[in-house]
C-alpha cells in the first residue's frame, strides 16, 4: 500500500521555519495567479488585445453573471473578493492534478529515520489552507455586515435582549458563524483529500489507463468545490448584510 | 474492530446524503420539467443544496480516513 498522511510533509527548515510540501505547491500557485492578474491588467489598458484576455474576459463575464443572480446589484464591491477566492480555489485544486504532484518523491531524515516523501502535495489536501480560506471568508463577511448595517445593527443580530427566545436565538447565531468556519475549511479539505487518495489508490490497483476517468472526475470535482466556496460566501454576505426586522 | 468502526462511519454516513441528494436532483428534474425556461437559476440552487447535503457525507469520509491513517 502507498503510503498516506493526512498532514503535510515538512520538507525542509528555513531559519526554523518548517517549509511543507503543500506549501511549496501553493507558493507555485500563488506566483502563477498574480502572474496571470498582472498580465490581464496589462492587456486590459491596449487598444488592440490578444487572445488571452478575450478567454479570460469571457470567464470573468460568465462568473460575474453567476454572482449577479445572488448579490444583484451590489456584486460591483463584492466581486473582487468572490472571484479571488474563485480562481484561487481553482488554480489548487487543479494543480494538485498535475502529472509529478504525489509522484515526485525526495528522501527526508527526520529523527534520524529515512523517509520518502512527496515533493509537492495539492494545496487543499492541506487543512491549514482550507482552514484559512474559510476564516478569510467568515472575517469578510462580519466586516461586511458591520459596514452595511452599521455596528449596533450588527450586534443585534447576536445579543439581542428584548425577549428571552431572541436572546437565545442569538446565541445560536453565534454558534453558527463558528459552524461556518469548520463546514467551509471540512468541505473544501474533504473533497480534495479524498479525491487524491482515490487516485493514489486506484493508481496502485490498475496501473494503466484505469485512473484516467477519475482525473476527469476530480477536474469537475475542483471545478463545483471552487464554485461552490466563493458561492456559498456570496449567499452568507447576502445574508448577512440584509437588515433583520 | 477499529476496521469495522472505518467502515460503520463510511457506510452510514454515505447512506442519507446520497438519499438526500437522490431526493434534491429528483425534485430539480421536477421543477424543470414543470418550468423550463428556469434552468439556470434551478441548476444553481441545485448544486448548492447538494453540496450542503454532500457536506454531511464528506465529514464521514474525513473522520473515516482519520481513524485509518492516523
Amino acid at each position: 500500500m502507498p503510503e498516506i498522511s493526512i498532514k503535510p510533509e515538512i520538507v525542509f527548515h528555513l531559519l526554523g521555519f518548517p517549509i511543507t510540501n503543500s506549501l511549496l505547491l501553493t507558493t507555485i500557485v500563488v506566483l502563477i495567479f498574480a502572474f496571470i492578474g498582472f498580465k490581464y491588467y496589462l492587456q486590459s489598458k491596449k487598444v488592440k488585445k490578444n487572445y488571452f484576455f478575450y478567454f479570460f474576459h469571457f470567464t470573468v463575464k460568465a462568473i460575474y453573471s453567476l454572482f449577479y443572480s445572488v448579490l444583484g446589484e451590489k456584486t460591483k464591491i463584492f466581486f473582487p473578493l468572490l472571484f479571488s477566492f474563485f480562481t484561487f480555489i481553482l488554480l489548487q485544486n487543479w494543480f494538485g492534478l498535475f502529472p509529478g504532484i504525489g509522484s515526485i518523491l525526495i528522501k527526508v531524515y527526520e529523527h534520524e529515520k529515512e523517509l520518502e516523501i512527496p515533493l509537492f502535495r495539492g494545496g487543499n489536501a492541506d487543512l491549514n489552507t482550507t482552514f484559512v480560506l474559510a476564516i478569510i471568508s467568515v472575517v469578510m463577511i462580519q466586516i461586511f455586515g458591520i459596514k452595511y448595517l452599521g455596528f449596533k445593527g450588527y450586534i443585534k443580530k447576536y445579543i439581542n435582549l428584548t425577549n428571552p427566545i431572541n436572546f437565545f436565538l442569538g446565541i445560536l447565531e453565534i454558534l453558527s458563524e463558528f459552524s461556518k468556519i469548520l463546514s467551509f475549511s471540512f468541505r473544501l479539505f474533504g473533497n480534495i483529500f479524498a479525491g487524491e487518495v482515490l487516485l493514489t489508490i486506484v493508481a496502485f490497483l490498475v496501473p494503466v489507463l484505469a485512473s484516467f476517468p477519475f482525473i476527469i472526475l476530480e477536474v469537475f470535482v475542483g471545478f463545483i468545490q471552487a464554485l461552490v466556496f466563493s458561492m456559498l460566501t456570496a449567499v452568507f454576505i447576502s445574508g448577512a448584510i440584509a437588515s433583520h426586522h | 474492530m477499529k476496521s469495522i468502526a472505518i467502515a460503520l462511519t463510511m457506510a452510514l454516513g454515505a447512506m442519507f446524503p446520497a438519499l438526500a441528494i437522490g431526493m434534491i436532483g429528483s425534485k430539480a428534474m421536477e421543477a424543470l420539467g414543470r418550468n423550463p425556461e428556469a434552468e439556470s437559476s434551478v441548476r444553481t440552487a441545485m448544486i448548492l443544496a447538494i453540496a450542503f447535503a454532500e457536506a454531511v457525507a464528506i465529514y464521514a469520509l474525513v473522520v473515516a480516513l482519520i481513524l485509518k491513517f492516523t
